[in-house]
């Protein structure tokens, strides 16, 4: 190690400190790693709107002759399928990377012992999250926009909703990755919430066609909430409920899922 | 901060999880400058202790103070001017070797341009260059280790951190790491580390602290602690039989003090040689015979009655 140079970079940096914010170094941290993998991701979040586009658009939608409240099938499910992927990608990157950069890589920690804050190991990693969930919509709404699928051009709203949406539940999901006990808790995840959400929260058929209890139990869902506010977009339409309500609902499973995900956190890391 | 004030200084520390405790009340001061080591088989409460001191771990009793600071209530502002090496990797195995230093150096608030050319010049010191663009993933354990050790420097740190830094690798791997810390330790960098191998502890460390069941039960530099509670020589000897035992009876008045090991039996001895000669006078003829310098290993036997290594 050249003794001059050690001095000449001394110089440059004046004293040693935390980053000015900090969150972001940890952003880009994500960013670096995502350099690596983005390739295969980026096919996938374009075919798989198309995919599904065509097959639930066109081919079930070919089944339903009088559309669902006065427009097309396809129309109809788009804003839906936008808050659905949202969903999806927002819990994917906030189970495994999470549990991985505690249990197996052990980053979280490697993060701690540098000079960050749990809340900047949280809200970089959440930033990143988010980094995702929005660009996978951009993808989805540009294929659909593409294809004709979007009536209105309110339809770029749908991606503040997705980014809500995906801090509403990749928060909590945070918490939940955080303390599992064994990965296999991250798939029952997948199992026993994702993909009942996305089966009865209103992406494929309106909640009022369930009975009242299910119909309830639809409403408490983040994602019914992000669904209607996001079909309203892409059709140019005023949403079921009111905006501020959702706005407000997503925003409590959001303030809450940090709470829970960063004493989550500083359990695991301070101990 | 003048240099009289240690870098490191605990009093009455001590760390519980539940109803166990891990550290119980110890007193270290770690002046700069200094290497200081922590030995002490597993479960002797070293690494909770670098945890403590990393602050990462907050305290349970007692005070600690790091560069003049409260590991609480200033936690980042220490760990900006700490480098740490934990015991178990936390590299990032799909980042390239250079983009585990920079990505980290950035945590530091150091600018990318000037993390860029600290990378280099420290992948050159560990002697990782040439794998400066391969992932992290297929390196060699020593080389995850180096690569550690050259992250924990990324910010310039006053302190380094090294929890059982040799532990797992291989003897070629481990001199290269020592030789990379003893070239740190020439530049003036404090380090302390815990280890519970003796060599490691002799070759690096300038003072240490014997640690069994979270109490310091010895400290000094390491040729004090075999003066003070060794003998100059040991014998080693390995009798024919099932057991050492029935031979101790008649050997042992030949030492200043006697262990009985599964295996052997150690003489201990101001001189060796003479030892043996004696032991041969009397008639026995033991199957394996070695004649050593007394280390760290035997004062921790004699402090504590086991080995260091079960």
């Amino acid at each position: 190690m050249g003794s001059e140079g050690m001095t000449q970079l001394a110089a440059k940096r004046a004293r040693p400190g935390p980053a000015r914010v900090p969150a972001l170094a940890v952003l880009q941290y994500h960013l670096v790693g995502y350099r690596h993998t983005w390739r295969g991701g980026v096919l996938s979040s374009f075919l798989l709107p198309t995919l599904t586009v065509l097959g639930f658009g066109v081919g079930v939608g070919a089944f339903i002759d009088q559309g669902v409240e006065g427009v097309s099938y396809l129309e109809w499910i788009v804003g839906g399928l936008l808050a659905s992927t949202a969903l999806q990608v927002a819990i994917a990157e906030s189970t495994w990377p999470v549990y991985s950069s505690l249990q197996w890589t052990r980053i979280y920690f490697a993060q701690y012992a540098a000079p960050l804050r749990v809340t900047d190991i949280m809200a970089g990693q959440l930033a990143f999250v988010l980094f995702r969930v929005l660009t996978s919509a951009a993808a989805f709404l540009l294929v659909t926009g593409v294809l004709g699928a979007l009536r209105s051009p309110w339809a770029v709203l749908a991606l503040p909703v997705a980014a809500l949406l995906g801090l509403a539940v990749a928060a909590p999901t945070f918490a939940y990755a955080a303390t599992a006990s064994s990965d296999s808790w991250l798939a029952l995840l997948f199992r026993f919430a994702v993909i009942p959400m996305t089966l009865f929260a209103g992406v494929f058929f309106p909640v009022e066609s369930l009975p009242v209890g299910l119909r309830w139990l639809a409403y408490a869902t983040p994602l019914w909430h992000a669904v209607d506010l996001s079909r309203a977009a892409t059709l140019g339409t005023a949403p079921v409920w009111s905006v501020t309500g959702h706005l407000l609902y997503l925003a409590a499973w959001a303030v809450g899922g940090w709470l829970l995900a960063h004493r989550a956190l500083r359990r695991r890391l301070v101990v | 901060m003048t240099t009289a004030q240690p870098l490191i200084q605990a009093r009455g520390l001590v760390k519980r999880f539940g109803s166990f405790t891990a550290v119980d009340a110890i007193d270290v001061a770690v002046r700069a400058g200094e290497a200081f080591g922590f030995l002490g088989p597993n479960g002797a409460g070293k690494s909770s202790t670098m945890r403590m001191i990393g602050c990462v771990s907050p305290p349970s009793g007692g005070e600690l103070r790091i560069l003049g600071m409260d590991p609480v209530r200033d936690g980042p502002e220490i760990r900006a001017r700490l480098g740490v090496c934990p015991q178990l990797d936390t590299l990032d195995p799909e980042l390239t070797v250079r983009e585990n230093l920079i990505t980290y150096a950035r945590y530091f608030g150091i600018a990318r341009r000037v993390a860029r050319l600290r990378a280099a010049e420290l992948l050159d010191f560990v002697q990782l260059s040439e794998r400066a663009d391969s992932k992290v993933e297929p390196l060699s354990g020593g080389m995850k280790r180096r690569l550690t050790i050259a992250r924990a420097l990324v910010n310039e740190p006053e302190i380094v951190l090294l929890d059982e830094p040799t532990t797992g690798l291989d003897p070629q791997a481990r001199h290269l790491v020592w030789e990379r810390l003893f070239q740190l330790k020439q530049q003036g960098v404090t380090l302390v580390l815990t280890t519970h191998y003796m060599d490691e502890a002799e070759q690096l460390c300038d003072r240490l602290v014997v640690m069994d069941g979270g109490r310091i039960v010895a400290e000094g530099s390491p040729r004090v602690l075999i003066e003070q509670h060794s003998t100059r020589e040991v014998v080693e000897l390995r009798f024919a039989g099932e057991s050492q035992e029935p031979f101790v009876s008649k050997i042992d008045q030949l030492g200043e003090r006697v262990e009985v090991l599964p295996d052997r039996i150690l003489l201990y001895v101001p001189d060796g040689d003479a030892a043996v000669a004696e032991v041969t006078a009397l008639g026995l003829h033991p199957i394996n015979v070695l004649v050593r310098r007394s280390g760290l290993e035997d004062v921790f036997l004699h402090l504590t009655g086991r080995t260091l290594i079960d």
